[in-house]
Formats: structure tokens, sequence, C-alpha cells
């Protein structure tokens, strides 16, 4: 080999590699449907967002003598003068300053159908986001160190996953009413999260175990890497799309088990305002067969996040999984 | 393999008293007064009787003599009173578990018959018109609160067809009449089974279906199949007889799942349609706070669960014997 050859060789133009997200993301923009299910999720989370807070501008601009700050610092807390009973104007059909009617109450249905989709939305977040760090801890730690305390936590795991879902979550609400009305949604969002965990636990663990023996994970041990940031910046990386995945998926089913439990009456409670629990005023006949604009607005609602939702969470499975091809 | 057995029905047993452990603990944060629940709501006892009675029940005991207690009062058959029904907890709850298993098993048939051929037709024709008809309906399946679609039916349906019941499981005045023949008994439950079973039907067809699919799919790519084919067999009997076999297997070990739905499944939908099943039975313990049916009940779902998820193992390890190892 001559020397120039070499020097040319040298030269070349590197391939840059293309990274792991990368090539995630390459593949889920290529995938309509998953797009399609990620910007309707993120229009209704805006939705959520931003009607209430026009609803109580609508509301402060009327008011004599409010000022500017005072105006803008109302409208960001959105405040709950919307929701004040008025008896008088109860149970009227939709109209055009009642988009989709009144309640029993008299409160306007449009204004707590995107008010209660920030607390539903909200708990699955919330669940979604304590299921994966309880499973991506317990996982983590079972897979990482091995033999008694992986028998030991996945035991455990196997033991609350054999424990019955709903009928637990019942008993736990239950036994939480104490809770002040307006956190009840936080006691949703620890049943859920505290039963949710195991699934994702033995996912992580079987993952962490696999990759523990590769030759990378040698390569730390040799090089004396500590044993945090062997887990945080050389493990977790690696797992991370499934969690990632997982958290998307948990949060639609998270948003469904809250609309189940208020129904049950179990979950968040009035006057707070939820999918689950504006669904839940079916159960009175009369609303129930004359009223329906209460409660079928907010099933839609479920329905169409969950969807959104699950086309997003399939979808990123789908860009995260080297082996599907479509 | 019947070493493998009896070594999973003897892990059975600690797996069983953690649980009931734990179900113990949530109870006891649970409000609710055990003597008032013993003695009725509304009844007027001394307190010095009261006293008595509290002792007598061993409230005054620490929590694990508690259990304690109540393990050996289950041991020997006796799962305690209960207030709202008037009658022992086990006779309550073998009462009431037929009418779940009633519902459930129809609809179990219903969905697999449905589902099979649906699945087998959706993996032959992959993506193709029918395939994403499927996928839409079970995404939209597995997206919508069953409550809610229940709700919706009824609402749709049953107040238009006059020959359809809103809820209930027997029309209140033959009921109490009593029926004149076993055939109008069968017809009139049978009447009452449309809607709930039609809910329950679809749901789980919506997971049935992609269940199907997915391991149809997964055989169809098998070399044996390709070799099947290029023997020159036809296309049908190629699926139905080489693919479809062989895709039933893993169909037939989620029948271990099955086995708490079966029983226990639909808490909601037995809200819904007021249906007298072992989850309204749960529900009703919970909102009157009677604690021992609460609990014989969750123990009893904890129970349909671990055994589930036994048959489950087993049937996996019939299935396929690589399982069988350890």
């Amino acid at each position: 080999m001559t020397e120039a050859n070499v020097e040319e060789k040298v030269n070349a133009p590197r391939l840059k590699p293309e990274g792991p997200w990368k090539i995630a993301w390459k593949r889920f923009k290529k995938n309509k449907i998953a797009v399609v299910g990620g910007v309707s999720f993120i229009l209704i989370v805006l939705a959520v967002i931003i009607i209430p807070m026009i609803y109580a501008f609508n509301l402060w601009r009327d008011v004599e003598g409010v000022t500017t700050g005072q105006l803008i610092r109302e409208t960001v807390n959105v405040d709950l003068r919307a929701q004040e009973f008025q008896l008088a104007n109860s149970e009227q059909p939709p109209s055009r300053e009642n988009l989709l009617g009144t309640d029993r109450q008299g409160r306007d249905v449009m204004f707590r159908l995107f008010y209660g989709g920030r607390i539903s939305m909200m708990v699955g977040v919330l669940s979604a986001f304590l299921t994966v760090t309880l499973g991506t801890l317990v996982g983590g730690v079972a897979g990482y160190y091995g033999g008694k305390i992986d028998a030991f936590l996945m035991r455990f795991a196997e033991i609350v996953q054999s424990i019955p879902f709903l009928p637990m979550m019942m008993v736990i609400s239950a036994a939480m009413r104490w809770v002040p009305s307006e956190q009840t949604m936080l006691v949703v969002v620890f049943v859920v999260g505290i039963l949710s965990w195991p699934g994702l636990s033995r996912v992580v663990r079987g993952q962490i175990l696999s990759l523990r023996e590769q030759e990378f994970m040698q390569a730390t041990e040799i090089l004396g890497i500590s044993d945090t940031s062997r887990i945080v910046r050389h493990l977790l990386p690696n797992v991370l799309a499934y969690i990632i995945v997982s958290a998307t998926l948990g949060m639609g089913g998270a948003i469904l088990l809250e609309a189940g439990l208020s129904f049950l009456g179990l979950g968040v409670s009035p006057p707070m305002p939820s999918w689950g629990n504006m669904i839940q005023t079916a159960r009175n006949s009369t609303v129930f067969q004359s009223y329906p604009w209460i409660w079928v607005p907010p099933g839609m609602m479920i329905m169409f996040t969950v969807i959104s939702v699950n086309l997003l969470g399939e979808g990123l499975r789908d860009a995260f999984d080297p082996k599907e091809i479509r | 393999m019947l070493r493998f057995l009896g070594k999973r029905i003897l892990q059975l047993i600690p797996t069983m008293l953690i649980i009931s452990l734990l179900i113990f603990i949530v109870l006891d944060f649970m409000p609710g007064d055990q003597v008032q629940a013993y003695l009725g709501v509304g009844s007027e006892v001394s307190p010095a009787r009261q006293e008595q009675i509290r002792e007598q029940l061993g409230l005054n005991e620490p929590l694990p003599v508690q259990y304690l207690l109540w393990l050996g009062r289950v041991a020997r058959g006796d799962l305690g009173r209960t207030n709202i029904y008037n009658a022992d907890v086990s006779d309550v709850i073998f009462g009431f578990i037929w009418n779940s298993f009633l519902l459930n098993i129809f609809a179990l048939i219903f969905a697999l018959l449905i589902a099979i051929p649906v699945g087998i037709k959706s993996a032959v024709k992959k993506y193709g018109l029918f395939d994403n008809f499927f996928t839409v309906f079970s995404l939209a399946g597995v997206s919508m609160p069953t409550f809610f679609f229940a709700l919706i039916l009824i609402f749709l349906f049953a107040r238009n067809i006059d020959w359809i019941p809103l809820n209930g499981m027997r029309t209140p005045i033959m009921a109490v009449r009593g029926y004149e023949s076993l055939w109008q008994n069968i017809t009139d439950v049978g009447r009452h089974m449309i809607l709930p079973v039609t809910v329950l039907t679809m749901t789980s067809l919506a997971t049935l279906t992609r269940y199907t699919r997915n391991s149809v799919i997964e055989v169809i790519n098998q070399d044996y199949i390709r070799t099947a084919r290029s023997k020159g067999l036809k296309e049908k009997v190629v699926i139905y007889k080489h693919a479809f076999r062989n895709a039933l297997l893993p169909l037939i070990t989620i029948l271990g799942m099955w086995v708490p739905a079966l029983f226990g499944g639909a808490i909601l939908l037995e809200t819904v349609f007021l249906w007298p099943g072992i989850g309204r039975v749960l529900l009703n313990g919970i909102t009157s706070q009677d604690l021992s049916l609460v609990m014989a009940t969750l123990v009893f779902y904890a129970l349909l669960r671990v055994i589930g998820n036994l048959l489950a193992d087993v049937s996996y390890g019939l299935a396929d014997p690589r399982v069988r190892v350890k």
C-alpha cells in the first residue's frame, strides 16, 4: 500500500453513523397513523390547557375595574367562579351561550369538559410517571444486582401482580376517602401507580440481565466506572425505548382506569370535574335519558384521547423496534 | 410434569397468605365499625354489650393477632356474616358468583366464535381492507371505556325496543310471583342478558382478534408453511390444517387468564346493568363498609387470579415441552 493510498483513505469523508434516536424518529415520521395519533394528542393537551383559560378570560374581562395584570393572572390560574352553581340555569340544552348546555347545577358543560380533561390527563400523566419510576427502579435494581435481591424483588412483583387489580384499587380508594376532594385525583394516581409497576419491572429486569453480559458492560467494569454511572449512563439509555413506550401506553390505560373508578364513585370526587365523574352523572336515570349532553361528550373525549395515545404508543414501539419492518 | 405442578401449587400458599395479609392491612384503614356492621345498621345496643361483641370478634387484639384469628376462622370455613345480605359471606359469594359466570361464559364463547375466523382472515390478508377494518375496530374497542359503551347501547337501543330490558337479571314481577315454567325462566334471564353479553363480547373481541391475528401471522412466516405451500397444497388446507393448529396453541395458553375474568370480571358492567353478580357484591360491601364481606370477596378474587396464573403456566408447559425444564 503506497503512502498516497493511505492518505486518501484517511481523508475520505467519514460516514457518520445515524444514532438510534434519529433512526427511530425517521421511522416514526414515515408511520402516518402514528403521526396522526401524536398530533391529535398534542391538540387535546393544548385544548384542555387553553379552552378553560378562554372561559376565565371572558369572565374576568367584564368585571369592572380589573387591571391587566389581574386579568392575566386570573386567566392563567383559571378562576373557578366559572364553576359556581347557577341553579336557575340548570339542565339547559346546548345553545349559543352554552355550546354543550348546562348540567344539573347550571354549570357550563363545555367548560367542565375541558377543565375535567385537565384532571383526567393529569391523572394519566402522573400515574404513568409513577408506574414507570417504580417499574424501572425495581426492575433495574433486580437485574443489575441479581442474586438474592433479584429473587426477592421478582417474587414481590409476582405477588403484586396477583393482586386483583380493579377490586384492590376500589378498596384502597375507599380507604382513602379522608383525602379532601380537590386531591382525590392524587389518590387515583397513587392506586394506579402502586399496582401497575410489576409488568414493566419484569421487562426492564430482563433487558438489563441480558445487557449486563454484553461486552460494553464488561468494558465499563474494567474501566472502573462507578455503579451509579454504569446504571444511569450505560444501562438506562438502552432500556429507555421500552420505558417511553410503556409510559405512553400506560397513560391511556390510566385515563381509562380513572374513568372507571370515578364512575363507581371511588375516583375523583365532585365538585372537581373529571371525565369519569362527569359520566357518572348518567347513573341518575333522568340525566341519562333526558340530558345526554352532560354525559356523552366526556365519554367521547376519553375515547379520542385514549385512541390517540394508543396510536402514538404503538407508533413509537414500531419506530424503536428494529425487527419490525412494514 | 406432576412435580412441576406440585411445586407450583405449593407456591400458591405463601402467595395467598401474603396477599391476604396485604388486603387485611389495607382494610384496616377503611372507615367502618365492624361491631355496627355485625349488629346491623340502626340497631341500638348498650355500650357494654357492644364492648362484649368487640371482644368476641377479637377486635381489641393487635392487627397481627386479628389476622391470625381471621385465618383460623377461614380455615374452619367461617368467612363471617354480612349484614347487607343478612347471610353468611360464603353463601353470598357462592350465590352471586354464578350470575357473573353466566354473563362471562356466553360472552367468551361468542367472542371466540367470532375472533378466531376474523383473526385468521386478517392474518391471511395482512393490511387488506378486512384487516384494516378490524384493526380500527379493536383499537376503538380497547380505547373506549366499557361502561360508556354500555350506556350508549342502552341509550340507543333499549329505549326504543321494548322487549330488551334496560337492566337487572329478571323481570321483577315474574321473579316475585315465580316462573310458570323453566322455559319462561330461561327466556326471561336470556332477554336480560342480551345487552350485557353484547358489550362484553365486543370488548373481549377487540383483544382476542388481535391475539389470534398476530399468532397466525407468526406461524405463517415459518418454514414448514412454505414447505406445505410448495408441496402444492391448497391454500385452505395450508391455513386451516397446518397454520391454524399451531397458532391455536398460544391461544389455549391464555386460557388461564380467562379464569379470573370468567368469574369475577365486569365489575363496571354489572354496575351499569344492575346485574346481581359478584362485582356488585364487592361494590355494595365497599359502600356500606361491610368489612368481612369485602375481605372475603377480595381474597376470592385474588385466589381466582392466582389459580388463573397457575393454569396459564401449566397449559404453557403442556403445549410447549421446552418450558418444563425447571
